[in-house]
């Protein structure tokens, strides 16, 4: 009795761990099983499009010219200005956490950072639609829709991300440094600059390349105030298109397995790849700095 | 030396600034968007049928995609952050399962939508469908999943584990009595979050689970085309034909809102409260 209780108790003990075994790995199925089917469906662009006219061709007017450059462009622009304006004013946040603010303010600002996250992207491009737009509107003149509106939203949007991964970065510092700093008789903003960001500057870029793999990636908010013309942006203020707008656009349009669809696809493999690109560089980071510590 | 005080002063003063502009800009949109909801919110809204101007069939697919979602992602995502905290050892496949599930974090949603679309409507060939939505939407939920119940069993003291062994129990015997209740409130505080992604996700369920509600109402078939609220507030906005788009996107933008709102009060706040408490008198 007292064996059979045993044996059975070792079997579940088994079944569990292959259970969990198992689990772990379907996580690491998916991935490669995104990454091979975005990239078979979007490869298949290729047979229909010059591969060097789709990359460096300005002119998109399928069928017929797939120049994708306007949206790489597109891209790369809002998440450049998305991280020039909300990557100094979170990281300034989260020093205002880490080291500044009063217990009861941080209490405050904990959970209202969450709150920044729980708000959803298109209620964000809702909101950028019905307040911004029409201040914008008012003073440039034009429909106000482009790549600043859009940068803006972006920026508010990566807030969440800058606020609490710099904040755990500069918590993270040992509070020996800090002593070290004050003993020495320097005042807390030369210890914040002097010693709490270059020894949590690891983290810092991390929280940053986060920041702008959300920001490109973002779908609903930018489609819904960046004006979706699929042309070369002429300025911060005329209507524009990025890739993930412009798939999510068309992609109901377009007919599964057609070269203007194929080439959605593919145009969604780059992202994949550039999100990709920028996990391999967080580790590349990361992993320096503890190789520069030994 | 004054200079170097002068400058401590600017740059406090800026942080300070910094702090409450960052305050500010929430409970300004928190204001904006519940203001302009409330104009719009009634039961009628809320509940009612598509036909008389409600998204009531929308709020009913967004918690059932969500549900299901989560009857997807729950058990792998807690299965893998079991193994990373309790089994993994050191080496190749530990670190190959950490990289996967950190791209997987940030692969864009649009992407996951897209993988979802030529798995489930393309592949499988079920088309729009609600099943097909919530298993896109779990690939969304399962990373996050696998890094909250991971990092919330480590929160457990080693101690309680050597004591549990020590009795004679097995691995899994202390896992399921000893470690797993301890980190219960982490767990549960893991999933809201989740959940509240979720809710309000839209790129990832628009080539799933499709733009169009069954004109049943509540309609329990996972293999029909299922709206959710946040697809909603993102088609209005794109068609002209809808019936006062406006107010329609104004209330189903303040309903999101407040369901997140009710996701992060009424589950997340006292779960962290009590772990608080908790941790406060050990």
């Amino acid at each position: 009795m007292n064996n059979r209780h045993l044996n059975s108790q070792l079997a579940y003990d088994k079944l569990f761990r292959y259970i969990f075994i198992v689990s772990a790995v379907i996580v690491g199925v998916i991935i490669f099983s995104i990454i091979l089917f975005v990239s078979k469906q979007g490869l298949q662009t290729f047979q229909d499009v010059s591969f060097w006219d789709f990359h460096t061709g300005t002119v998109w007017n399928p069928p017929g010219q797939y120049g994708a450059l306007p949206f790489v462009f597109g891209s790369v622009a809002v998440t450049l200005l998305a991280i020039a304006l909300g990557g100094p004013l979170g990281l300034a946040g989260a020093i205002f956490m880490a080291k500044v603010a009063p217990p009861w303010i941080r209490e405050i600002m904990r959970p209202a950072t969450d709150l920044f996250v729980g708000i959803p992207s298109v209620v964000y491009g809702w909101v950028g639609l019905t307040v911004f737009l029409p201040i914008i509107s008012k003073y440039t003149g034009g429909p106000g829709f482009g790549l600043f509106l859009a940068g803006v939203i972006l920026a508010i949007m990566i807030l969440p991300t800058v606020i609490s991964i710099s904040e755990d970065a500069l918590r993270s510092v040992p509070k020996t440094l800090e002593a070290g700093s004050y003993a020495l008789g320097a005042t807390r903003w030369q210890t914040i600059y002097r010693v709490l960001i270059p020894a949590s500057l690891p983290g810092l870029v991390t929280a940053v390349i986060l920041a702008m793999a959300r920001a490109i990636g973002e779908t609903m908010a930018v489609a819904m105030v960046i004006g979706n013309s699929p042309q070369l942006a002429s300025s911060l203020f005329a209507p524009t298109a990025t890739l993930t707008t412009e798939i999510i656009l068309n992609m109901g349009q377009t007919p599964f397995g057609s070269p203007w669809n194929n080439a959605l696809f593919y145009m969604a493999f780059m992202l994949l790849m550039v999100s990709l690109s920028m996990i391999l560089l967080i580790r590349f980071v990361v992993n320096r700095r503890l190789a520069n510590d030994r | 030396m004054t200079g170097n005080r002068l400058g401590n002063t600017v740059a406090t003063a800026i942080l300070w600034a910094a702090g409450f502009f960052i305050l500010g800009l929430l409970v300004f949109f928190l204001a904006y968007i519940l203001g302009q909801g409330f104009k719009v919110l009634s039961l009628e809204f809320v509940f009612g049928p598509a036909a008389n101007g409600g998204v009531g069939p929308q709020l009913f697919n967004t918690f059932y995609i969500l549900v299901l979602s989560l009857l997807f992602s729950v058990p792998i995502g807690v299965g893998s952050g079991i193994y990373l905290a309790e089994y993994a050892k050191p080496g190749r496949l530990t670190n190959l399962i950490r990289l996967s599930t950190e791209c997987l974090a940030t692969v864009p949603s649009i992407v996951l939508g897209l993988f979802g679309l030529i798995i489930f409507v393309n592949f499988m060939g079920l088309g729009f469908t609600i099943l097909g939505g919530a298993a896109a939407l779990a690939l969304l939920n399962l990373p996050v999943l696998v890094r909250v119940t991971e990092e919330s069993l480590r929160t457990v003291p080693h101690a309680y584990r050597e004591g549990s062994l020590a009795l004679g129990s097995t691995q899994w015997q202390t896992i399921r009595r000893v470690v797993l209740p301890s980190s219960l409130l982490g767990l549960i505080t893991g999933i809201t979050l989740v959940s509240g992604r979720a809710i309000g996700e839209a790129a990832v369920l628009v080539f799933t689970a499709g733009t169009s509600v069954s004109r049943h109402y509540p309609d329990f078939n996972p293999l029909v085309s299922g709206e959710t609220l946040a697809v909603h507030l993102w088609y209005v906005r794109g068609e002209p034909l809808v019936a006062n788009a406006e107010a329609v996107a104004a209330g189903s933008a303040a309903l999101l809102v407040l369901v997140v709102l009710f996701f992060n009060l009424a589950i997340g706040l006292p779960a962290r409260i009590y772990q608080r408490r908790l941790r406060g008198s050990s």
